[in-house]
């Protein structure tokens, strides 16, 4: 809180960022979405995220509903809303979600209602996860743009 | 040998090879039985030689026997010719010959042949009989002298016949007896050996069954049980030590019946040779005291003859007591087994009163108690005789029994019966035996009738009562007679004689015989002492119980011995083989275990690696993050190491994956056509700055006869290479060279019709010992690299659609040591300890590098000394490129070819090898070139050579001085042809300094950097040549910044997301980005005129896709083209652009052939793959903005 968290900080960031990397939640297209951001658009990857996590949270909606319905059969539907949440994924780099939207997306080619079931609910986890860990990374990235603001009068 | 077959495919299942061994093993110990049975079977006849030895034995004692009986004809004929009665005795012998000499020599005869043949049958002693008998009507010369000699000639002539009659059948018999005993003996042991490995051979078919049956049954029960899985090795292995050790319990026990089978026969044989042995000596002794009894008869005989003859006959008597004393004790010789003889007178009981008176005693009466011709008693005292109707009163007797004058021999029981019998059958007559009473010993007493006529031989009884005048009697004392006799014979001490009278027979008499010796071995012959009313017999037995039969026991103790010896060392070599056999299934298991962990060690590093991989690309990405951040010097220097290190990691858990991937054999290689020339290049480029930096000279040459194109796997074929090259740097200090070279395996394979030029200089055949080099400092010949490649030499694929290549890269760096030469290609493992020290690096490269090679059929080695330097060769396999079709790797170089093909070059070098080098790079562009070695041969050559477009020229080989000279050459030649040529300077290294120098100095047109390769050599040509495009290759690459600034942008993506990351990263970049989300959208604004520049589209959106809208705005813009090129519409009113083609590029995440293909086809103009990357966009909008 008095700017001398900053290295602290953003060793937190460091190590929150390698252990998501470790775990394949997050790979090398978040580091280039990252490279991205600049004076010009300081805030474009907490933008970007916020859309992804807004679109990809309708997108969830829809496919729950879809799934939901008794005489559902629109397989073609489901597959179009996994290939925007596939897309928008390998975008962010959330390689995770990814990878799980790929299984779903298989299961739902195959018309396989037990698997897309099963599917969504692995990708709706994988989905919160990402987006409690997303959430800290932001929090801690709050903090220290806060803390780098602090300046002391010499 | 069947057998063995089939053993051993009975047993291929379980035991392999060594089951072979054992039906061998057997056979061998069969074989060995035999052979011990048949040396024993040979010994044995030895025995029956000794028999013979027995036999001649007895056959001497025989002579010995007729000498004496000789002697007694002697002493006979002596004591006649003495005593003047010769004539009468010839009178007596001519008178009955045929009885007195068949007798005697047909008897002495028959006994030797009987001795001579110990074995002969009955039927030989017939034969011999019959020849006899003819011998009975032969006339009889008894000349005195002669006698003895006649008596032996005709035994020999006996002898002689006989054997001439017998010889032909003896020998015969004998041998085929031996014969058919050997034969039998080895048929039955063969059948018995052939019945015991038949037996073993069932036995054993049916233990190996019921193994493989149990398995069988285990392996359906529990295919997966471990356990199970272990019992089901064991139970053959046991079944397999049961069945050996049945065998070897058959083979003892076959062994130890054999050895007692053996002692039975032999033992059984040798009581069968002494009860012959005993049957025989009895036979001759009974027939010895026959004889002589039968001697001591006729002696008797003669004497009542005698008697008969000097008594009755002569009037006056001639004979009277003394006379009578006297001729008997001198002829008593003649009767060794009398001990006394008398003569009694037959005296009717009328007429006894007048004998009595004539002799002047009284007939007495024989005492019944004493009826023995007793010494110590009185005739006084006797009686006088009963009165009876005859009267036997003794009146001649010999003076040993001289008391007995005047008895009456028939008061005696046994003298009356006696005498009775005596002269009815006028024949000698025995009384039973009884006591002597002089020398308390068992006698008989022999009668003799005395008649006063000579009856005829068929005279009736009552004739012979008649006739009879007196009677002879004589006294045998049994014991000593036949003790007499026993002296005389051998082997007397061995056997114990008793003689019996058996005319009773309830109740045998002995006469003879001690209680010593065994009863129950006894021979039994029967006697014949001429008395055809009394019969006697001879028991013989030897004295001592049979010897412990030595030589049946130590044979078969011997076989015995043998067995267990046998039997032990096999039941050892059982135990041994169990145990091994257990150790091996143990190793087996052990060895599965191992595998199974080296299996496990390679997925495992596979897996790990891998593993290791993803977040060591998570610490790069941080760490690339982190050098873009603020960092100060230090701080830049510190992540640039790690950043390096994780490099390093990286590439080291690259090639650890990689062999891992070998060694568990998931490597599979590409097969893709490719160039080989251009992946050399690549190597070069890419190691040229480390070449360069240590200052050595890096060269590659590819021999023309290897084709442009091959099949095989590029990127592994330039790991190896790479490799390779990277080592030889690395351990290369600051001088030399590292050469590249390529041939085909054909053309080295015969060294004397190598037409390559630099491989003739390289190989320097013939002349020193080491050839060329391209720096000039000393390599190893790389001859020996390749001399022991197994498959160098084969043919195999010589015509198929293979070829074989052979690549070595040649060095001048440290060499390896001797003694690591042998481990250099086991992973882990440096030339030593101190090479990674002073190196670096894992050792894994080489050891990957060989893996790849076998992988690619090849072989690798090398030759190396420390000092020089090494040379890796190898060869692999490559497949033919079906059509000729070059690999489009660099159309961007196929103008430069066409512009400078055809044109020619001057190569000056001091090294001839170095400009083959150079003259094969140029030849690769279409140049051909000529060779000089130096600037002043050039000078002098220049002239000839006209038209030359350049003249390159090697650093090594560069002087001013000279150059000057062939500079007003080439300018003087400038006048004739147009344009002089240009001059590059081939330099191994050199600062961009001096490079501008040279090139200020207007001397040199271009300064081309070594190693050669073609796009260097390309551009540096292009440049100097073609004076048009002052184009740098360098330059290319230019900021993705500058390409893209100013630039407008549509992306068309229907991802909220994606058209963020999008606009964000081209923005970065300072391009102006418009954003759409529909295909339609893009159509609208894309529909010309419009300010975009290129647009970025998605392929995947609802409603209309990218390749739809992609579509559309092709046909809007060929309309418009079509409209303005016909003039319909102004130019103007586009912005007077003449000819609209914007640049749509596909965004997608799947980078795939067919939906690459796709694009180009709806009119896309290239693609980026999806998540942005700056290489990636760059290569991709390069293209479009180079040159805008």
């Amino acid at each position: 809180m008095l700017g001398l968290g900053v290295d602290r900080l953003q060793a937190d960031i460091n190590r929150l960022l390698t252990s998501l990397f470790h775990q394949g939640v997050l790979d090398e297209q978040f580091l280039q979405l990252q490279q991205l951001q600049d004076e010009t658009s300081p805030n474009f990857v907490y933008d970007v995220i916020n859309i992804y996590f807004d679109e990809s949270e309708k997108l969830l909606r829809n496919l729950r509903l879809l799934l939901m319905d008794r005489e559902f059969s629109d397989y073609k539907k489901i597959g179009l809303h996994l290939n925007q949440l596939v897309g928008s994924s390998s975008s962010i780099g959330a390689r995770r979600v990814r990878n799980v939207c790929v299984a779903f997306r298989s299961a739902s080619e195959l018309s396989n209602r037990p698997g897309c079931l099963r599917g969504l609910e692995v990708v709706e986890h994988e989905y919160h996860y990402l987006k409690n860990m997303m959430h800290e990374l932001f929090q801690l990235e709050q903090q220290r743009i806060l803390a780098a603001g602090v300046r002391y009068p010499m | 040998m069947s057998i063995t077959c089939q053993l051993s495919k009975a047993n291929q299942s379980t035991g392999g090879v060594k089951w072979i061994k054992k039906p061998l093993c057997f056979l061998i110990l069969c074989g060995l039985t035999t052979s011990v049975v048949i040396v024993l079977l040979i010994f044995s006849p030895l025995g029956k030689k000794e028999e013979a030895c027995s036999c001649n034995g007895e056959e001497r004692v025989l002579f010995r026997h007729q000498n004496v009986t000789t002697t007694e004809v002697h002493a006979l004929v002596s004591f006649f010719s003495d005593s003047d009665q010769v004539t009468s005795f010839e009178c007596r012998k001519e008178f009955s010959p045929g009885m007195w000499s068949n007798y005697g020599i047909t008897c002495s005869l028959n006994m030797r042949l009987e001795k001579q043949e110990t074995k002969s049958c009955q039927e030989r002693r017939v034969v011999a009989q019959r020849f006899f008998i003819p011998d009975r009507g032969v006339p009889w010369n008894l000349n005195p002298s002669g006698l003895g000699h006649s008596i032996s000639p005709e035994a020999c002539v006996c002898d002689n016949l006989e054997q001439s009659l017998l010889q032909p059948k003896e020998p015969e018999s004998h041998g085929e007896e031996l014969d058919w005993d050997l034969s039998t003996y080895l048929r039955n042991t063969w059948w018995w050996l052939i019945l015991g490995v038949l037996v073993c051979h069932k036995i054993f078919v049916f233990h190996s069954k019921a193994p493989t049956e149990r398995k069988e049954k285990v392996f359906l029960q529990e295919p997966l049980a471990q356990k199970q899985q272990q019992q089901r090795g064991q139970p053959p292995f046991k079944g397999a030590g049961r069945w050996r050790k049945n065998i070897l319990l058959l083979g003892v026990i076959a062994g130890v019946s054999i050895s007692i089978w053996w002692f039975w026969d032999t033992n059984e044989e040798i009581i069968s040779i002494r009860r012959e042995t005993l049957a025989n000596m009895c036979d001759e002794r009974a027939r010895v005291l026959q004889d002589q009894f039968n001697v001591s008869l006729n002696h008797v005989h003669a004497l009542s003859i005698l008697v008969s003859t000097f008594h009755h006959g002569k009037t006056p008597s001639a004979i009277d007591q003394k006379t009578f004393g006297e001729y008997t004790e001198r002829t008593n010789f003649e009767r060794p087994l009398t001990s006394g003889v008398a003569y009694a007178l037959k005296v009717t009981h009328s007429d006894r009163a007048k004998f009595e008176q004539e002799h002047g005693w009284t007939i007495k009466k024989m005492e019944t108690e004493d009826q023995t011709l007793a010494q110590d008693f009185v005739p006084e005292n006797f009686d006088s005789a009963p009165i009876q109707d005859e009267y036997a009163p003794v009146i001649f007797a010999q003076e040993t029994v001289s008391h007995i004058v005047s008895v009456d021999m028939m008061s005696g029981e046994e003298d009356r019966e006696n005498i009775l019998r005596a002269r009815a059958s006028g024949k000698g007559v025995l009384t039973s035996p009884f006591k002597l009473q002089k020398s308390n010993h068992l006698g008989v007493v022999l009668t003799f009738a005395v008649y006063d006529t000579i009856l005829p031989h068929n005279a009736t009884e009552e004739q012979r009562v008649e006739a009879t005048i007196g009677y002879l009697g004589a006294s045998y004392d049994m014991p000593s007679l036949v003790e007499k006799l026993l002296q005389q014979l051998a082997s007397k001490q061995t056997i114990a004689v008793d003689v019996y009278d058996t005319t009773n027979a309830s109740g045998l008499i002995k006469m003879y015989g001690s209680e010593i010796g065994d009863i129950s071995e006894q021979h039994i012959s029967s006697l014949d002492f001429g008395d055809p009313s009394r019969n006697h017999e001879m028991h013989c037995r030897f004295k001592h119980k049979l010897p412990i039969p030595w030589t049946a026991i130590t044979p078969s103790a011997l076989v015995l011995i043998i067995t267990f010896l046998v039997g032990y060392i096999f039941h050892e070599a059982i135990i041994r083989i169990a145990t091994v056999e257990e150790d091996c299934q143990k190793m087996m298991e052990l060895k599965a275990r191992a595998e199974a962990a080296d299996v496990a060690k390679s997925q495992f590093l596979a897996t790990v690696s891998h593993e290791i991989r993803t977040p060591m690309n998570g610490v790069l990405g941080m760490l690339k993050m982190l050098m873009n951040t603020d960092l100060d010097a230090e701080q830049m220097d510190y992540t640039q190491t790690a950043h390096g290190s994780g490099k390093d990691l990286i590439s080291l858990i690259n090639e650890v994956l990689d062999q891992a991937k070998i060694e568990s054999g998931r490597l599979e290689l590409d097969n893709v056509p490719f160039d080989m020339r251009f992946v050399l290049d690549n190597v070069s480029s890419l190691l040229s700055g480390k070449a360069n930096e240590k200052d050595i000279e890096l060269a590659v040459y590819v021999s023309s006869q290897v084709p442009d194109v091959v099949v095989g796997d590029p990127s592994r074929f330039r790991q190896i290479i790479t490799n390779l090259v990277g080592n030889s740097i690395k351990f290369t200090q600051d001088k030399g060279h590292i050469f590249i070279s390529v041939h085909l395996a054909e053309e080295v394979r015969e060294p004397h019709n190598i037409e390559d030029a630099v491989l003739k200089k390289r190989l320097a055949l013939g002349c020193s010992e080491s050839g060329e080099t391209v720096s000039g400092f000393p390599a190893v010949n790389a001859w020996g690299s390749w001399r022991n490649f197994k498959t160098f030499y084969s043919t195999e694929n010589h015509n198929s659609d293979k070829i074989k290549l052979l690549v070595t890269v040649e060095d001048t760096g440290v060499g390896i040591p001797v003694d690591a030469q042998g481990r250099i290609f086991t992973p882990f493992m440096q030339a030593d300890s101190s090479t990674s020290r002073t190196y670096g690096g894992t050792g894994i490269g080489l050891s990957i590098s060989k893996r790849l090679v076998e992988l690619m059929q090849g072989e690798m080695g090398f030759v190396s000394e420390t000092g020089i330097g090494s040379t890796f060769s190898f060869t692999v396999v490559f497949g033919k490129a079906e059509t000729n079709l070059p690999v489009t790797k660099f159309e961007r170089f196929d103008l430069a070819i066409q512009e400078l093909k055809g044109l020619r070059a001057l190569v000056i070098d001091s090294r001839n090898i170095r400009a083959e080098v150079t003259s094969y790079h140029l030849q690769r562009l279409g140049i051909s070139s000529d060779i000089v070695s130096s600037l002043s041969m050039a000078c002098t050559c220049v002239s000839k050579l006209g038209n030359l477009a350049m003249v390159l020229i090697d650093q090594d080989a560069w002087n001013k001085k000279d150059f000057a000279a062939l500079d007003e050459l080439l300018n003087c030649s400038k006048e004739t042809t147009g344009s002089p040529p240009k001059i590059l300077l081939l330099a191994k290294s050199a600062t961009p300094v001096m490079r501008s120098e040279m090139k200020s100095s207007g001397l040199i047109d271009e300064v081309v950097i070594k190693p050669l390769r073609m796009s260097v050599l390309i551009c540096c040509l292009q440049e100097t040549l073609v004076n048009g495009k002052k184009r740098q290759p360098n330059s290319m690459r230019r900021n993705l910044g500058h390409l893209l600034r100013e630039k407008e942008i549509l992306v068309v993506d229907d991802n909220l997301v994606n058209r963020r990351v999008a606009e964000g990263a081209l923005k970065k970049y300072g391009a102006t980005v418009t954003c759409v989300e529909s295909g339609k959208a893009a159509l609208a604004m894309l529909n010309p005129p419009h300010n975009f520049d290129a647009c970025f589209m998605d392929l995947q959106m609802p409603e209309m896709d990218g390749f739809e809208a992609t579509r559309r705005v092709r046909d809007l813009e060929r309309e418009i083209n079509k409209k303005i090129a016909s003039g319909e519409v102004c130019v103007d009113m586009f912005s007077k652009v003449s000819s609209w083609h914007v640049p749509i590029l596909a965004m997608t995440a799947d980078v795939i052939q067919a939906t690459y293909e796709e694009c180009m086809k709806c009119g896309m103009d290239g693609y980026v793959s999806k998540p942005f990357e700056e290489e990636t966009l760059y290569t991709a909008v390069a293209k479009f903005f180079e040159f805008g």
